[in-house]
């Protein structure tokens, strides 16, 4: 899932100064799941700031709303009336869905981003969300024992371990796993080292065109001609 | 008229809502400015209604659960002081001194624990002052 991290209070009041009628609209998905942009944290952060403009006796309607995805045009649409109904709207979806929510509206109502949408990760336990894939476009994970070496390694080096890891720590930070240490032991115990004695050319980093887009093989163009001749 | 603190406690059903009976029944004298809000488990308690409590204008709050290992869902009284410590940051981040929120540990037997308890932290808001978000705090009871 996408992982997210609130935006400090101070920064989000800042962004909301010029404006009167609030929405903090949560996003039911990614965001929910990492505890930082779902119904609940919409809530939390609604009280918060409910509760900083009245500190501040600044008067303002803030109110509340959560989504089941913003990244996908239905679920916008289902509450678009009431979107518009606001002079901002607060987003605590990731970036995604910050963006792809003000495109849905046209471009015409102010969207800000409550979160900094940090990686793609999993919950490694109740409330740690650690990153896992770095979203390359080109997945080696079947070279590597279903290791990612490009997230898992501090210098997503091809080839490792480099000489900078010590008792399975990296020389990067001493407190982080070596990536390439993890690939040994895994390729280990899947009776796989044998893996490791293939050198890794250098990774193409322009296997995703930025911004990239995928469209499904099924619903790729087709004109009227083709349909008419697959007919025939 | 000297100032007089509305606290809120939110207490475990299974030792402190209990130790706040046997208060009653060994007729200690307590302050009278809290009010009980009962609980299944002290896990159950979530920063949203803590921070509504302060929003509403309470000026303190206090959460009560059992001494730590005998939680009877084992960890709840864990989960909640995690809580608490996160919505201590959040008061703080308001401007609100995070002293108002505190958690106790205590048994059912302990109802002497539970009126000392309130003392204290009748005492500490006193000190502190009302809630700058206090307004007349209507009671529910
Ligand atoms: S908007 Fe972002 S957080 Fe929400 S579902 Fe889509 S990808 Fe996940
Ligand atoms: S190689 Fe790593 S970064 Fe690339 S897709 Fe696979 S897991 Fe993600």
């Amino acid at each position: 899932m996408i992982v997210a991290k609130r935006k400090p209070l101070q920064e989000i009041k800042d962004m909301l100064k010029p404006y009167q009628k609030i929405l903090v609209l949560g996003c039911g998905s990614c965001v929910a799941v990492c505890m930082a942009g779902g119904e609940k944290e919409a809530g939390l952060l609604t009280t918060e700031l409910q509760m900083a403009f009245e500190l501040d006796k600044d008067k303002k309607q803030i109110d509340t709303l959560t989504i089941l995805r913003q990244c996908d045009r239905e679920y916008i649409d289902e509450v678009k009336e009431k979107l518009n109904q606001y002079d901002a709207i607060l987003s605590i979806a990731c970036g995604v869905g910050v963006q792809f929510t003000a495109e849905v509206l046209g471009g015409a109502k102010v969207l800000l981003p409550g979160l900094n949408t940090t990686f793609l990760g999993a919950t490694i336990e109740p409330g740690t969300w650690m990153e896992r894939c770095l979203a390359c476009g080109d997945c080696i994970l079947d070279e590597t024992g279903g290791i990612c070496p490009i997230t898992m390694c501090s210098k997503s080096l091809m080839n490792g371990p480099c000489g900078g890891h010590e008792k399975g720590k990296c020389e990067v930070d001493r407190n982080r796993d070596c990536g390439w240490v993890l690939i040994y032991e895994r390729l280990k115990k899947l009776g796989k080292l044998e893996l490791l004695k293939t050198i890794k050319l250098p990774k193409n980093y322009g296997a995703v065109k930025r911004p990239d887009k995928i469209i499904h093989e099924a619903y790729q163009p087709v004109t009227v001609k083709e349909v008419k001749d697959s007919q025939k | 008229m000297e100032f007089e603190p509305k606290i809120m406690a939110f207490c475990c059903q299974f030792c402190a809502y209990s130790a706040a009976d046997l208060a009653g029944s060994m007729r200690l004298q307590y302050p009278p400015n809290v009010r009980i809000v009962r609980l299944l488990c002290t896990g159950k308690v979530d920063p949203l209604h803590l921070l509504r409590a302060f929003q509403e204008g309470w000026d303190g709050v206090f959460v009560a659960g059992c001494l730590e290992g005998e939680c009877h869902f084992l960890a709840g009284n864990l989960h909640a002081k995690q809580w608490i410590n996160y919505t201590k940051k959040l008061l703080k981040e308001l401007g609100i001194e995070p002293e108002r929120l505190e958690m106790f540990n205590m048994s059912a037997a302990m109802g002497t624990k539970f009126a000392d308890t309130v003392k204290e932290m009748t005492e500490r808001i006193k000190k502190l002052g009302p809630s700058p978000l206090r307004r007349d705090v209507k009671d529910s009871h």
